[in-house]
């Protein structure tokens, strides 16, 4: 699989592809501390859709939302309260930090979910932060394009594939 | 600290020596001034490193590899993704930082080269003795960031050879670290980048105070006159000669040549980048095409009929695109000859006979006057023969062009800004140009898309954009006021208590290149915004132009809206790359006039004194050279934090503060000796933003300092609140940090601060307002 944006070469330690969209339910029930972190991206296309998989999969999972940017206020109206809000690198570095996590208890997160991370460029680089300074952590993009630097994400897909994919995550956490 | 004294002779004969380029130096002569030497004259590597420490205490580096290897080495590659280290033992942590260092080491030599290559020029025409002014009687304080780092009080043009001598020492040894087996500490790294940082900043300063001098430009001159900007200004019905680059001599040689020559009027000279700002500092009738990425659009337009380059941000097939056009190009340095032959010791007339015949497709003429003498003179004889014919299409030749395009997204991928090209490709086939003229503001002028193998069909989007756009093109029609130069010692003093004290909200400095995200016109609301809430808006570069090309609700350009004045509200473009350093320079002497702390050679304290103090924050929305990572590295090591656009991350490394970590943000107070928890002022030295939204909150919250009074804080807290409100849609969740007391509350905010004050369990600080001192040498009265 190759990444989205051409120039980009990641190195040996790739993303592991997601092609059955229920493992990452599986993922997000299994993990004791997960996180999902919403950026910009998502309002970028159909009016919001991703932004609207995000604020389901967030409730059904009970994943608790750092909003970058201003996108507490796009969660808001969506009828999620977002558990923070920070800048994309205010809420990466600390994720490096094993003793940090939003709960201020000392115990790290062990996964964190990301939709809507961008520019893509930016994503990247905060993947790649995460994969070599928060090794306690896995990462999942459920963004449209293939994120080699997450531990998991989509391979490059087409608008339709991508929302189908979202709704089956959605639809697994809401059984 | 003095000067050497330096003899020099191309030939020199005596009785027993003959000798050709003979150079004599002899050590130093003294040469004092009134003000008392401080600890660190020309320091070394290591010699702030302590005060570096302590601003790394507080902002952590968070480091953003591209990829997980290093392949700097035949040892290599290495793959140094979680943990692993290379056979060098190097880290990932230590590699990005070395990267950062090697970045900035370029972006300072790059500086630094300029100016000795401009110092040398201007010491063979005007002598060494030659004064230095860079505002009369309005600027006493000539070279704050000179005298600060190396002790010398500059004078003369030979004064400045000095300086440059110690910042070239150090830049090979900042460079040196670089090699495999060398530093392996990150934070040893991060203080080699600071220390380069501060070097640009000296040799910025030196070229752009030896060309203000030496050139006449506008000296420290808040109403300096106004310049016309935009594609559609130049007029390309007269011949048309192009400068593009930094390095001003050569195009000052063509406005030279035509000033002689009365041809002025003749002959249309514009500019792209800080080669057309120092123009019109220089002369009144260029005009300014606009950014660095105007660069490919314009010389594909064809308009100009002679293209003359100096050095840096050229593009590196600038030949191959000239020859496209049936355009001359020129090359007038040695950094960038292009291939091409090297003409300068030939008769001028010889070189015009076979440019102008098409012998040649170019030369190199690396004599700034005989350049400047050859460009009028060629593009006087191409321009008529020369069919301004460029290669932007038709629309009807567009519209055919567009629907060959199969949507198999290529062209998106290779896009920096992931513009949906094929979208609005779809829409110009069936005959609506608009969704594809409306890339023409986010679109940075790359040309990756356009490159070898990118469409499978051939199609060129880039073009069609600029096709799409080209009504729009004809009306870019804007005015920017040129750069004024250095701050005068007067306004310094206007403004200095005010922003101290924080009743002028900040000092927000929009630099850097025009790498932008969305539009170049992002920049200029900013600026509008902040100038409106009666910041000092700073700018330079592509910066300055960005601010330039757009109109406000009254039509105009905000350089006509706004004065020129280092005062609240005013817009000062103070120039060109180099001219960052009047910017830094400011804040120094704030510093150094208005607290009359000592300048010389006193990095440490008037750094601290910036970091605590100065509200000051840069803004670099569209960096993209190793020179920008270089300014801000200068930046931060006075404290002064720097924000970039999304693609700033690219930079590799963020420096980032934890504002909920209280131990780091107390600060000494020095009248007492004792420790005071200040809250997270300012929070971050390097950030980078996501969209232009987030930029905007940060701005506010940035300028924020320790030493801010109750009345300024609760000004800054209220353009803080008010943005955050009006942008993220509600209070910000940190207020509580930045609350000392119940009277930095904004009145109008009150009972809503309190209720949510109420909620965080929010107390007042213990020590409010302490002295804020970061160094405890700098206690007043030791403790006990
Ligand atoms: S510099 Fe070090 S890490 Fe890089 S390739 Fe050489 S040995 Fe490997
Ligand atoms: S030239 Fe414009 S459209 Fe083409 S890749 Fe660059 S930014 Fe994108
Ligand atoms: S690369 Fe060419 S064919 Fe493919 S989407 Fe872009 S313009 Fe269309």
């Amino acid at each position: 699989m190759e990444p989205w944006q051409k120039a980009e070469i990641p190195g040996p330690v790739k993303a592991v592809l997601i092609t059955r969209p229920e493992v990452v339910a599986v993922l997000i029930k299994r993990a004791k501390r997960p996180l999902f972190v919403v950026g910009t991206e998502a309002l970028k296309e159909e009016g919001g859709k991703p932004l609207d998989y995000a604020v389901r999969i967030a409730k059904a999972g009970k994943v608790p939302v750092v909003a970058t940017a201003q996108m507490a206020m796009e969660l808001k109206k969506r009828g999620l309260q977002p558990a923070a809000r920070m800048a994309m690198v205010e809420i990466c570095s600390r994720l490096t930090d094993p003793k940090w996590s939003l709960h201020g208890d000392g115990q790290p997160h062990d996964l964190v979910l990301m939709l809507g991370l961008g520019p893509y460029y930016m994503e990247w680089l905060m993947g790649s932060g995460l994969k070599s300074f928060a090794p306690h952590l896995r990462t999942i993009s459920l963004n449209r394009f293939y994120q080699p630097h997450c531990s998991w994400s989509f391979p490059n897909l087409s608008a339709e594939e991508w929302y189908k994919n979202l709704e089956k995550i959605a639809e697994e956490l809401e059984k | 600290m003095g000067s050497k004294l330096r003899i020099r002779a191309d030939e020199l004969q005596l009785p027993w020596l003959k000798a050709k380029g003979f150079e004599l130096s002899l050590g130093r002569v003294a040469r004092e001034w009134e003000e008392e030497e401080g600890p660190t004259p020309m320091p070394d590597i290591a010699s702030l490193r302590e005060w570096d420490k302590r601003l790394l205490k507080r902002y952590k580096p968070f480091y953003l590899p591209f990829c997980d290897l290093c392949c700097l080495c035949t040892f290599g590659k290495c793959d140094l993704s979680k943990g692993k280290r290379g056979a060098c033992g190097i880290d990932m942590g230590g590699q990005l930082s070395r990267i950062v260092l090697l970045s900035c080491c370029i972006g300072a030599s790059t500086h630094c080269g300029h100016a000795r290559h401009m110092l040398d020029e201007l010491i063979e025409k005007y002598g060494r003795d030659y004064p230095l002014d860079v505002g009369g009687e309005n600027v006493y304080l000539e070279a704050p960031i000179i005298r600060l780092v190396t002790g010398i009080k500059p004078r003369t043009l030979g004064d400045l050879e000095d300086v440059l001598d110690y910042c070239e020492t150090e830049l090979v040894h900042l460079l040196s670290c670089v090699h495999t087996g060398q530093e392996g500490d990150n934070l040893d790294f991060e203080s080699k980048v600071f220390h380069a940082g501060m070097i640009d900043h000296v040799v910025m300063e030196v070229a752009d105070i030896a060309q203000v001098s030496a050139f006449g430009f506008p000296k420290a001159d808040p109403e300096a006159h106004l310049v016309e900007l935009g594609m559609g200004v130049i007029d390309s019905s007269k011949p048309v000669i192009l400068v593009i680059g930094h390095n001003v001599p050569p195009a000052i040689g063509v406005a030279d040549y035509l000033a002689k020559a009365g041809l002025e009027d003749k002959v249309e000279v514009c500019g792209i980048c800080c080669t057309a700002i120092d123009l019109s500092r220089y002369s009144r009738k260029a005009k300014i095409v606009g950014p660095i990425s105007f660069q490919l659009r314009f010389v594909r337009s064809g308009v100009a009929d002679v293209i003359m380059v100096d050095e840096q941000c050229i593009r590196t097939d600038i030949l191959q695109e000239a020859q496209k056009v049936n355009a001359v190009l020129i090359t007038t340095h040695y950094k960038n000859l292009q291939g091409l032959p090297d003409r300068t010791k030939d008769p001028v007339d010889q070189i015009v006979e076979d440019l102008v015949e098409g012998k040649l497709p170019g030369a190199a003429i690396l004599d700034p006057e005989k350049a400047g003498e050859v460009a009028v003179k060629v593009a006087m004889q191409i321009a008529p023969k020369r069919r301004k014919m460029g290669l932007i299409p038709t629309e009807e030749r567009l519209m055919e062009e567009s629907r060959r395009c199969t949507s198999c997204f290529s062209c998106v991928r290779s896009c920096p800004n992931t513009l949906p090209i094929p979208e609005a490709l779809a829409e110009a086939g069936r005959g609506n140009l608009k969704p594809l003229s409306d890339l023409y503001e986010p679109c940075v002028g790359c040309g990756k898309c356009e490159q070898e193998g990118v469409c499978p069909v051939g199609i060129k989007p880039h073009t069609l954009i600029v096709g799409a756009h080209r009504r729009e093109i004809a009306e870019e029609k804007f005015k920017m006021r040129t750069g004024r130069g250095a701050i005068q010692d007067i306004e310094i003093r206007r403004v200095g208590q005010p922003i101290v004290m924080g009743e002028i909200p900040g000092v927000v400095a929009f630099v850097g290149c025009s790498n932008f995200p969305g539009s170049w016109k992002e920049v200029a609301r900013m600026a509008e915004e902040f100038a409106r809430r009666k910041y000092i808006i700073c700018t330079t570069g592509c910066s300055a132009m960005a601010i330039g090309m757009y109109r406000d609700e009254n039509g105009q350009s905000l350089y006509e809206t706004y004065p020129g004045v280092f005062d609240a509200g005013g817009i000062v473009n103070c120039g060109s790359c180099v001219s960052n350093s009047h910017i830094a320079g400011a804040a120094i002497k704030i510093a150094s006039i208005f607290a009359k702390r000592r300048l010389r050679a006193n990095y440490e304290e008037i750094a601290d004194y910036i970091h605590n103090r100065v509200g000051a924050v840069g803004v670099a929305w569209g960096a993209y050279s190793q020179k920008a990572s270089s300014i801000a590295s200068g930046f931060w090591r006075l404290g002064i934090p720097v924000i970039v656009g999304p693609h700033g991350s690219k930079y590799r490394r963020a420096l980032l503060g934890r504002k909920e970590d209280r131990e780091v943000w107390k600060v000494i107070d020095a009248r007492t000796g004792k420790e005071a928890y200040v809250g997270p002022v300012p929070e971050h030295l390097f950030f980078m933003a996501e969209t232009v939204e987030e930029a905007m909150v940060a701005i506010p919250k940035l300028c924020m300092r320790a030493s801010d009074t109750t009345k300024g804080r609760s000004i800054k807290l209220n353009h803080y609140i008010d943005l955050h409100r009006r942008l993220f849609g509600d209070l910000p969740d940190d207020l509580h940090l930045f609350v000392r007391t119940v009277a930095d509350i904004p009145v109008t905010m009150k009972e809503e601060v309190m209720a949510f004050l109420k909620e965080k369990g929010w107390k007042e600080f213990e020590n409010p307002n302490p002295d804020p001192t970061l160094v405890p040498r700098l206690i007043r009265v030791k403790e006990g």
